[in-house]
């Protein structure tokens, strides 16, 4: 033996980084686990659930209002139908309602609020002059008039709830962009000759993410309800289609002679709510490179 | 030719003036330490250099090339000489980059190496600056400040550049870890030859490692020399000022020295005094500072330019002395 070999340390183990960095992280915690199997089991929910159960439309009007049974697992509605089948029907619509508007508002607003907070000059006054005008609109007459437009739809939920997050998205990301833009880090990436895309891309929005990913968990389940409003006001899916929101409305009515329907979809909402948030929550840790490993 | 020539460099901030007409130059392998109170405009200079901030007019020019109004697409290629540290470690580094990143990203934007060939180049200057190279994989967040401004001087060095803007480099760090920073500038000065414009209120630091210094009063020079010749006959009565208020080790000796101490406060850039600017707080003012401003010269042959009334070729105030 002529030489020891030097003991493995941590220098020579393969740095840690990018995607394969943040899922080691993110799978050791149980809260983001639990947020991602939630979120996970909605959409399998969403997509498998109603090819596993019945027509959400079927009327069995020998069972209007039944508690939960070997036909009915979670019972039937005041015109009997099965509350299981609508609860996992209903999970499209809601998820759709939450998330691709949530994501519209983002994919809008986040642009807007860099540029506008990265170059101000003319353009961050007249913006956020938009966003005031567009926050003092009220939110109800502009989902009428989509959906006197476009017909009461899903696509018209998802549009006009994806405008009304809009003005939010935009202040939080100019608001972030303000700030990090004068850090000295940015100072020094326009010393090195870098473009300003490449800056906002790499310098700037990784840097916003945090409070933005907040937004998005806080905004999603908000969507879910909001679609339950418009729907309830006939803006939205049209009966019989349902949702969680639609049928939570109705539930109400009934709430003293039929508990459960009103127990279902809000136990879904709830459920779904705490998904994301949990989720978000360990998002936000784990591509924040400070928050411990 | 000098590296970098300012000549009446001029940048206001609206109503602030915070440099109103200032000219220096940094030689080759020069370093010159600006020096001034907070608010004298000293940074801003560096901002200009860097063309970080427009300049509201004068010149500036870096190895002969005038940079004062060139665009940043016309810039570019000249960045490669030209590089910045900045006063804060803990802001001046991408939280979201790792450190290899950081100190790469000169070596990306002016296409010089990549991949593999950029990971070695990294690794060799961070040698060179003293981190470990398992630093590498580390972020920010993860080094203390000492570390920090480290990898901020490797990533201004990895290009060789011809001129590094230290601003306040390690005013942020803790006493005990700014020797060792300073020693690694001075040490790497000497190996690359890099001429420096060390902008600083630490007057200690600067005799410690400028060539030259430039003492800045409200936006200008009032004085300039030679390191040594600047801390041993002081001409301007605010550079004496100045060097009277720092501390000197011996106790003995300091218990003895006669100080000066500068009534109120820096006057606001907004509205300069008439006249020579620091007549407000100087304590030899007389009626001709208060109306005509000196202008930076060398009264006498082979002595240093100074910008007071009272230097003459035949006597230096001795602030002092005076009350």
């Amino acid at each position: 033996m002529t030489e020891a070999p030097a003991p493995p340390s941590a220098a020579e183990a393969p740095p840690r980084r990018g995607a394969a960095r943040a899922w080691r992280r993110f799978r050791r915690r149980p809260m983001p686990m639990t947020g991602l199997v939630l979120v996970a089991g909605f959409l399998l929910l969403a997509i498998a659930g109603p090819l596993a159960t019945g027509d959400p439309a079927a009327q069995d009007y020998a069972a209007t209002l039944a508690p939960p049974s070997g036909a009915h697992p979670l019972g039937t509605d005041d015109l009997g139908r099965d509350a299981l089948a609508r609860v996992a029907h209903g999970a499209q619509v809601s998820l759709q309602a939450g998330v691709l508007s949530t994501l519209l508002a983002m994919a809008a607003g986040i642009p807007i609020g860099l540029v506008a907070g990265f170059y101000r000059r003319w353009l961050d006054p007249v913006v956020m002059r938009l966003v005031d005008v567009t926050l003092a609109f009220p939110f109800l007459v502009f989902a009428v008039g989509l959906a006197a437009i476009i017909g009461p739809s899903l696509k018209g939920v998802v549009l006009a709830l994806g405008f009304s997050q809009l003005p939010a998205v935009i202040r939080i990301t100019r608001g972030e962009v303000l700030s990090i833009r004068e850090m000295d880090y940015v100072s020094a990436a326009v010393a090195d000759g870098a473009s300003d895309g490449y800056i906002m891309l790499r310098y700037v929005l990784p840097n916003c993410a945090a409070p933005l990913i907040v937004q998005a968990t806080v905004a999603i389940p908000a969507a879910i309800i909001g679609e339950a409003t418009l729907s309830f006001l006939g803006l939205g899916v049209q009966p019989p289609t349902p949702s969680w929101g639609v049928m939570l409305t109705t539930a109400q009515q009934y709430l003293d002679v039929a508990p459960w329907l009103a127990i279902w979809p809000g136990l879904m909402i709830a459920l779904a709510t705490l998904g994301f948030n949990l989720l978000g929550d360990g998002l936000r840790d784990v591509l924040d490179p400070r928050s411990g490993r | 030719m000098n590296v970098l020539e300012i000549n009446d460099l001029v940048k206001h901030y609206g109503q602030v003036r915070a440099v109103d007409g200032l000219s220096l130059s940094v030689g080759q392998g020069e370093v010159l330490g600006l020096v001034g109170e907070s608010g004298s405009g000293k940074s801003t200079v560096g901002k200009c250099v860097l063309r970080l901030t427009e300049p509201t007019s004068g010149s500036i020019r870096l190895g002969g090339a005038d940079i004062t109004h060139l665009s940043r697409r016309a810039m570019r290629p000249l960045r490669r000489d030209v590089h910045m540290v900045f006063q804060d470690p803990y802001s001046s580094l991408n939280p979201r980059f790792t450190i290899e990143r950081i100190v790469a990203e000169p070596l990306l934007r002016h296409g010089i190496a990549r991949g593999r060939a950029a990971g070695e180049r990294v690794a060799a200057m961070l040698e060179q600056v003293g981190l470990r190279p398992e630093m590498r994989s580390r972020y920010p967040h993860e080094l203390s400040g000492g570390q920090r401004q480290r990898v901020g001087l490797a990533r201004a060095l990895i290009l060789e550049p011809k001129l590094v803007v230290a601003d306040e480099p390690v005013s942020a760090l803790d006493v005990s870890v700014q020797a060792s920073v300073l020693n690694l500038i001075t040490d790497l000065q000497r190996e690359m030859g890099f001429s420096c414009l060390f902008v600083t209120h630490d007057l200690s630091v600067v005799e410690f490692l400028a060539d030259r210094v430039a003492v800045m009063y409200l936006g200008r020079i009032v004085e300039s020399g030679p390191t040594a010749r600047i801390f041993a006959e002081p001409r301007h009565p605010y550079t004496q000022a100045l060097l009277s208020a720092a501390p000197v080790a011996d106790p003995v000796r300091q218990r003895e020295r006669r100080r000066i101490v500068l009534g109120g406060d820096v006057p606001s850039p907004v509205d300069p005094p008439s006249g020579c600017r620091f007549h407000t707080r100087c304590p030899l003012a007389y009626e001709e500072c208060r109306t005509r401003e000196p202008v930076l010269a060398d009264p006498r042959e082979g002595g240093h330019p100074v910008a007071c009334h009272l230097v003459t070729a035949d006597h230096t105030p001795d602030a002092t002395a005076a009350r």
